[in-house]
């Protein structure tokens, strides 16, 4: 349940709110190119603390968020095990350093912003590709979905987590990611159905 | 009143051991109010459901609404064809109530405001009033079918496809969704277990082994289905 707060935009009136979908999609991908480009562990530190800076400063509540990002802060934890025993320490603490940090900007980005403003935002900066064979309208629709995907895929997670508990098979990866897989195609078309259905994608 | 009309439509799909027939050749015009699709798991009255706007495309045959054909003239099919599904959870596919209704009113609202506004007016005729900023994962079955229905019936079709829509649903809500479906203006397909609701309708077709065994008054047709269940 908590994972699905992820994405989940928070009305509210501080400098983050007040600024444009657009402007705020553009420095998150100044950021993500920054934050890759900059190497070292201190440097990783700080993005970390900023990005926590930012989110507080939105006004979203950290113990919540944090809360709702425990399954993917889950998976930099074992992905800092699995760099500490390839490459060290240091490379350990940039690489998790990075990916929470992006992770901490992207959900300020959609605390901060109703993903219909980022949809509005992709297809207008993406406009100019239509010559091109771009769809805006289908890239801003996958960039929405691609959010709401996040939280819905740590539930079926859980969900499958619990249900390889229930049949005592904790330990057994299989019956955690066979189910998982399964269901997360599943539900992607299910997704699929509803949009067609919703003649969503059809606009135009 | 819309015209539904499938004319010698069969359906395959395609198995490990050769192509199964999920639906028989059938041949049918739909222009009742309410009509319910009734019988057993398996049976093939989804497959027949999701004919009416698309989802499933014939495998021999024509399915026609309102002489437009569904496979040639899919989009303006869509446009008068709602789909609401059983878990409304696949359905509801942005993060908040008040985005995914405007998510269906993206076409007839370019206009945010305007957009934003028509969800608020939606959500309110469903008795969603102060949902619209409330996470659609966190309200209970009744509330997120209700608001599926909305994003549905947002765009204001012509027909109502309904697959199983009380299924997941307790007695209470069961009911609700049930009387509010009946008492739409839209033709409205039902595809239903609950056979108290099937027997109000107008009309009702019994699906068994991929072919309609029987069609007629829907208080006939469901007897028959108790008798022979």
């Amino acid at each position: 349940m908590s994972a699905e707060l992820l994405g989940i935009y928070r009305p509210g009136d501080t400098f983050l709110h007040r600024r444009r979908a657009g402007t705020k999609l553009l420095g998150l991908m100044v950021a993500s190119i920054v934050v890759v480009v900059v190497h070292g562990p201190v440097s990783a530190v700080v993005f970390v603390a900023v990005a926590l800076g930012l989110l507080a400063w939105s006004g979203a509540r950290l113990d919540v968020t944090l809360r709702a990002m425990r399954g993917l802060l889950v998976m930099a934890v074992l992905l800092g095990a699995w760099t500490v025993w390839q490459s060290g320490w240091p490379r350990s603490v940039e690489v998790v350093g990075d990916l929470v940090a992006l992770l901490l900007l992207a959900t300020t980005l959609t605390v901060t912003t109703p993903v219909d403003e980022v949809m509005d935002a992709v297809v207008h900066g993406l406009r100019p590709l239509r010559p091109l064979g771009v769809d805006p309208e289908q890239v801003g629709l996958a960039f929405s979905l691609m959010l709401r995907a996040i939280p819905s895929t740590l539930t079926l997670a859980g969900e499958a987590r619990d249900a390889a508990l229930a049949r005592g098979l904790e330990r057994s990866p299989r019956a955690r990611l066979v189910p998982l897989v399964i269901r997360v195609v599943a539900r992607a078309r299910e997704t699929g159905d509803a949009l067609h259905a919703r003649g969503v994608g059809d606009q135009h | 009143m819309s015209a539904i009309s499938l004319e010698q439509v069969t359906v395959r799909v395609p198995t490990h051991d050769g192509d199964l027939l999920v639906l028989h050749e059938t041949s049918l015009s739909l222009t009742e109010q309410r009509i319910a699709l009734v019988g057993p798991n398996g049976s093939g009255k989804s497959t027949l459901a999701r004919l009416v706007n698309g989802l499933v495309t014939p495998s021999t045959g024509r399915v026609l609404v309102d002489d437009l054909d569904v496979r040639r003239s899919g989009r303006e099919v869509r446009r008068r064809v709602g789909f609401m599904f059983t878990d409304p959870a696949a359905q509801l596919v942005m993060p908040t109530a008040r985005e995914d209704v405007a998510l269906s009113l993206r076409r007839t609202h370019p206009d945010k405001a305007d957009r934003m506004a028509a969800a608020d007016k939606v959500l309110a005729d469903f008795g969603l009033d102060g949902f619209g900023d409330r996470s659609v994962h966190g309200l209970s079955g009744g509330e997120r079918q209700l608001l599926a229905l909305a994003g549905v019936l947002a765009t204001e079709p012509s027909v109502l496809v309904a697959d199983e829509p009380t299924t997941l649903l307790d007695l209470g809500n069961s009911r609700r969704i049930g009387d509010l479906l009946l008492s739409l203006p839209q033709q409205l397909v039902l595809v239903t277990h609950d056979l108290d609701l099937a027997a109000r309708c107008d009309r009702a077709l019994l699906v068994r082994h991929g072919r309609v065994e029987q069609d007629g008054a829907a208080d006939d047709v469901v007897s028959h289905y108790r008798a022979t269940a």
